[in-house]
């Protein structure tokens, strides 16, 4: 068998595989650049892909329920922002109970829907980008929410360095007091960086609920939204990097199940490691480079209300 | 006086008691590992719970998604106290737990499904999935074009190694050349993974996918590449009209049914029972219209045969590299087959 008829398949399974992490990762990039740090993605994905299943569910519109899926991230999220920003809670802590509560809080919602479908997205090929030879099939026969995915990262990145916004937004993140001295609020654009975070997360819950399969499950996500919180620190907070890192992940799941499909012989225990491996690994790399100048200054910081 | 008076109305309240508990409904109870949903293991678990609500003067409840371990003990616990008349736990976990409730009540009827232990009032049963998944297996070597057929497992445990097995001596029944390549997913229920490890094997080349998972992930990923896939535990047709050819399913109504009415007639003892296709407990669903009649004939043929007393692993069969596992004209025990921890030859992948 022709190598490149294994390989190309992998890589576009990759891609697939990599987009719930790479909704994910972007949204806590913002959430971090704004100076919070939001270890509840995990949570906060799980309640969207749940909220996309149920309202396309009920709806019949995939759309609808990938719209529905981001407002429940936000609506998530906004726990920690409440916790965080109006109570000075610490933000650990309460990015751990996000994950637990929202994990909780889906699997006793959901446990109705487990084994029942939903209307989903299926793959659609993007005229003449997908007959491109190698990167066609790799990168333009995919669903509409990995479309989608691929506009996110040049917008973001638009935005943080182009827009007042996001400068603002990056501002509170680095420089609190010297924000606000500058006549900005800081906590409004932490909100911003916390909803629109958990927008962003509850849509990489729905890839998983409405496009990589058409089911509800517990414990739909397995533990993506914790690569994506590593992802963000191997990203150096740059949604460029972002993107290759999720595709990495994505190809490391995506290779563990064709190896042994092609009749390896290693232990298929071994195989299913290799992504935590991977997560591990990535940490050790990423720390040894000096990263404080990537960092967002004062993330993690809370900000005491203006008035 | 007093005594004798206080003896009367004793014995007369026992009386009237134990009149009362021959009128009264019996009470049935079921222990499910997962939620019911549209389709899967704990699903045939529940239709077969229904012929038993049908019964006249029989009541059921059960108990979803119940996490193996101390918490299965405290539902079949909270069964038995609540007066119930028979108990099924439908998981291997529920095991330990249910042999330890079973020894304080004595009078209630306990069923442990797919396990081994067994007490004087508790029986272990399971059905012989392999016998379908090897009529499975003949539509699928049937079916094939490029002779490679995918497998997308959960655990490398015996009743899987088992069904893998059955299924690819049924295709090479029909189709000598075939080939079966297994994916261990490690998950009874994650459809983005098992749907991803479908997707792999369809990759290297196969063109049916066969399972043994709770979820129909496998079916979408078939469907979605155009090709046929053989369902488990319930008719899965409905998630991939397209492609749903057939499945091994359970029906476990017939040997529900015949527990319940045992016991209610006192006639009841612990068994350790594996009934299969002659029962009826385990079957194949309906097959597709991309099925041809041939095929079908030879699958129908096959199971009057299995029925008839015809046993799948029948040797000489060979395992992976060739060596003869089990000699010719010898038949393999139930003990064997319990702990089968090898592939036949022409299973592609580990055991590990």
């Amino acid at each position: 068998m022709e190598i490149i008829t294994i390989i190309i398949p992998l890589l576009a399974a990759a891609v697939q595989s990599g987009t719930p992490i790479l909704y994910a990762t972007l949204g806590e990039i913002i959430t971090e650049k704004s100076g919070v740090l939001n270890l509840g993605v995990e949570g906060a994905m799980i309640i969207g892909a749940l909220a996309g299943f149920i309202v396309s569910r009920y709806t019949g519109s995939p759309v609808l329920g990938f719209f529905a899926a981001g407002i429940a991230g936000s609506f998530a999220t906004s726990i920690h922002g409440v916790v965080c920003l109006w109570f000075q809670g610490n933000q650990v802590v309460s990015g751990l109970a996000l994950t637990i509560l929202g994990a909780g809080l889906a699997n006793y919602l959901g446990t109705s829907y487990v084994g029942l479908s939903a209307p989903g997205f299926s793959p659609v090929a993007v005229p003449l980008l997908s007959s491109i030879p190698v990167l066609g099939p790799i990168f333009f026969k995919h669903d509409i929410l990995v479309y989608i995915s691929y506009c996110i990262p040049p917008v973001m990145c638009l935005f943080f360095t182009s827009t007042r916004f996001g400068l603002g937004l990056r501002a509170a993140g680095e420089y609190p007091a010297a924000a606000t001295a500058a006549g900005l609020n800081v906590l409004a654009y932490r909100w911003f960086g916390i909803l629109a975070g958990g927008f962003l997360m509850g849509l990489g819950g729905a890839y998983l609920s409405l496009a990589y399969t058409h089911l509800w499950t517990t414990n739909l996500t397995g533990g993506r939204g914790w690569i994506a919180v590593a992802l963000v620190i191997f990203a150096f907070w740059r949604p460029g990097r972002a993107v290759l890192g999720a595709y990495l992940f994505g190809s490391v799941m995506a290779l563990q199940l064709r190896l042994q499909a092609l009749g390896t012989q290693l232990p298929s225990s071994i195989l299913l490691m290799l992504p935590y491996v991977l997560t591990v690994f990535v940490l050790v790399m990423s720390s040894w480079r000096k990263k404080t100048n990537e960092e967002p200054a004062a993330l993690g910081v809370n900000v005491e209300p203006a008035d | 006086m007093r005594l004798l008076k206080a003896l009367i109305v004793a014995m007369l309240s026992l009386g009237f008691c134990t009149a009362s508990f021959a009128a009264k409904e019996m009470k049935v109870g079921f222990v499910y590992v997962s939620p019911i949903g549209d389709a899967g293991y704990s699903y045939a678990h529940d239709v077969g719970r229904q012929a038993v609500e049908a019964m006249d003067g029989v009541t059921t409840s059960y108990v979803e998604s119940v996490p193996e371990g101390p918490d299965s003990e405290r539902v079949i616990l909270n069964m038995a106290r609540k007066g119930y008349d028979v108990i099924f736990a439908t998981s291997f976990g529920y095991m330990d737990p249910m042999l330890k409730v079973a020894k304080q009540f004595p009078k209630v009827a306990f069923l442990h499904c797919s396990g081994f232990k067994m007490a004087d009032n508790m029986s272990n049963y399971f059905g012989r999935i392999y016998q379908a998944r090897y009529l499975s297996g003949i539509v699928a070597g049937s079916m094939t074009k490029s002779n490679v057929i995918g497998y997308a497992a959960a655990f490398p445990i015996p009743e899987v190694i088992r069904g893998i097995n059955a299924f690819t001596l049924g295709a090479q029944s029909v189709n000598p050349d075939v080939t079966v390549r297994v994916v261990w997913t490690k998950t009874w229920y994650d459809p983005a993974t098992e749907k991803e490890a479908a997707k792999s094997l369809l990759d290297v080349g196969a063109d049916v996918i066969a399972q043994h998972q709770d979820s129909p992930g496998p079916q979408e990923a078939a469907q979605e590449k155009g090709v046929y896939s053989i369902g488990y535990n319930s008719d899965m047709s409905a998630f991939a009209p397209k492609s749903h050819m057939t499945a091994p399913v359970w029906n476990w109504g017939p040997y529900y049914t015949k527990v319940v009415e045992q016991v209610r007639k006192g006639t009841w003892k612990a068994e350790s029972a594996w009934p299969g296709l002659k029962e009826g407990i385990v079957d194949l669903a309906p097959f597709g219209a991309m099925v041809p009649q041939n095929v079908q004939d030879k699958v129908n043929k096959e199971k009057a045969d299995i029925i008839g007393g015809k046993k799948i692993f029948t040797g000489p069969i060979k395992g992976q590299k060739g060596a003869v596992k089990i000699a010719g004209g010898v038949a393999a025990t139930d003990i064997e087959l319990l702990g089968m921890t090898w592939f036949v030859k022409g299973v592609v992948g580990t055991t590990e």
